[in-house]
């Protein structure tokens, strides 16, 4: 193999070029990148970024010079267009790129406001990159008045953030709660009481109508008859894969770019990781977007590229910072039918463990690391674990290691 | 600047100048430390910054706080005394000389 191509300079595209170097790969790498910055951290965008405490150059992800120490030819500003697969060759405006090996690494892309609804409105952003953030950032002066659309990570984290920056803060669920795509009721009416208590307002089973202004946004209609003056609104409805590349050349894609557990996709040469793929995890076809699913899928296909046979079967986890709060995740909560709580050591601390038909499957811990960093290893080992276990306060966790 | 030596797990060293406000995470990371993972990039999330700082610096550098102390209770390999959390260690004037190792295997 003497030439591979990334396409998307996101955690998933730098970790796959680093990891290549790594294993010795010593042909032609490209990254190509649609944003005009080198690889840099998401998760700050909606956190420390956000808040203006930390630059963008400590945001990179790997310095300058690696690119060139490494030998990784990296693009930013460009846009793949097409991929031709029958002549292995990807195509950009002014460029094209021919491969042995082709990554698709694109990541996802925040879900929009429809025009109809106001989403056009000057005053309405949405928050996925770093030129996103800014513009918000910029948009957050004290005494202005946010609605936040949607009660997921990046609504909350976003919350919490402006409230910070002194503005008063809407925060908007259409579902009957705030994280309950992802989390527990129990983690929801904890994330709720600490934003009530920070002066967040929240709004479940409230939706948006629409939002009305001439040019910028001046007023949101909501589903509960209240109409509330805004300045600013961050959308934060999710996400979608960036799989349409991945689409127009037949590749099978279904919401994401579909690979097997080494990462391919259904052609041989190409193979995508992060965000954008779609793979089978615990019998469920599963979308991940995380820092660790970016970096180790991605790790993945390297390794496959290499002619290794690795098998993708992760330990998903997650994190949040929201006020003081520390929220961490391990495993995946999806199809549980049972949680129990337990507090943790310090005060303050507690975890929400999940079953699914009497097996641990996923941790929420509330300022409780220990919890979290005891869950990622317990479900890495597939350690026995019941629920009188963790019913039992007295009982040291940490003695289920042990057991086979 | 500070300078800051990192010895990875194969034995390869590196001396770096860190910039002071840094963290020793960030200096390890940007030099590309093998080991250094840092996949929350510092936020104190996921312990894959772990290292083992040299025993004499073990006291002179501030002590660790209760987050780091529970990542570090089910990080893999933990030493009692010398492991910290790289991202948890900003870096002033008093950290030139400081000598980290890089545990052979990140949580």
């Amino acid at each position: 193999m003497e030439k591979i191509v990334i396409v998307g300079a996101g955690q998933a595209g730098l970790s796959l070029a680093a990891k290549l170097r790594k294993l010795g790969y010593g042909g032609d790498l490209t990254l190509i990148g649609a944003e005009s910055h080198p690889p840099y951290e998401r998760p700050p965008l909606s956190k420390a970024f956000l808040l203006g405490k930390v630059e963008q150059d400590r945001m990179q992800l790997r310095p300058p010079s690696f690119y060139a120490e490494q030998d990784i030819t990296l693009l930013t500003g460009k846009t793949v267009t097409r991929i031709a697969r029958d002549d292995k060759t990807v195509h950009l405006k002014d460029m094209s790129l021919s491969y042995d090996a082709l990554a698709l690494t694109t990541g996802s892309r925040p879900r929009r406001l429809p025009t109809e609804l106001g989403g056009a409105l000057r005053g309405v952003h949405v928050l996925r990159g770093i030129d996103d953030a800014r513009a918000l950032a910029r948009a957050c002066r004290p005494g202005r008045r946010a609605l936040i659309v949607g009660g997921g990570y990046i609504g909350l984290e976003a919350a919490a953030v402006l409230r910070g920056l002194g503005i008063e803060v809407c925060l908007i669920e259409a579902s009957p709660r705030i994280l309950s795509r992802v989390a527990a009721p129990e983690t929801s009416d904890a994330i709720r009481a600490l934003h009530r208590t920070k002066g967040v307002l929240i709004k479940e089973a409230v939706g948006l109508k629409h939002l009305v202004g001439q040019d910028h946004v001046e007023e949101a209609r909501l589903s509960d008859g209240t109409n509330i003056p805004v300045d600013v609104v961050l959308v934060g409805i999710g996400a979608l894969p960036r799989d349409e590349l991945a689409r127009d050349c037949g590749l099978a894609t279904e919401d994401g770019i579909l690979v097997d557990a080494r990462g391919r996709t259904s052609d041989p040469a190409i193979y995508a990781a992060g965000d954008c793929a779609r793979f089978s995890f615990a019998g469920h076809s599963t979308r991940l977007e995380s820092v660790q699913n970016a970096i180790d899928q991605a790790e993945t296909v390297a390794e496959t590229m290499m002619g290794q046979s690795p098998i993708y079967a992760p330990v998903p986890w997650f994190w949040s910072d929201q006020f003081d709060l520390k929220l961490q995740i391990a495993g995946l909560s999806r199809g549980y039918d049972t949680v129990v709580a337990r507090e943790g050591h310090r005060p303050g601390a507690k975890s929400f463990w999940y079953f699914a038909k009497d097996k641990l499957i996923a941790v929420d811990s509330l300022n409780d690391p220990a919890s979290f960093m005891l869950a990622r290893r317990l479900l890495a080992r597939a350690c026995p674990v019941s629920m009188e276990d963790i019913r039992d306060g007295a009982k040291d966790l940490k003695s289920l290691m042990n057991v086979s | 600047m500070p300078m800051i030596t990192y010895i990875e797990a194969s034995g390869k060293t590196h001396e770096i100048d860190v910039p002071v406000g840094h963290t020793v995470m960030e200096g390890g990371r940007n030099a590309g430390v093998e080991g250094i993972v840092a996949e929350c990039g510092g936020s104190c999330s996921c312990s894959t910054c772990h290292v083992y700082v040299a025993p004499e610096w073990v006291a002179q550098l501030p002590s660790r706080d209760e987050m780091e102390e529970d990542m570090l209770d089910f990080a893999i390999e933990v030493d009692a005394e010398r492991s910290r959390l790289s991202c948890q260690l900003r870096v002033t004037e008093a950290f030139d000389g400081l000598v980290v190792t890089v545990p052979s295997e990140q949580a």
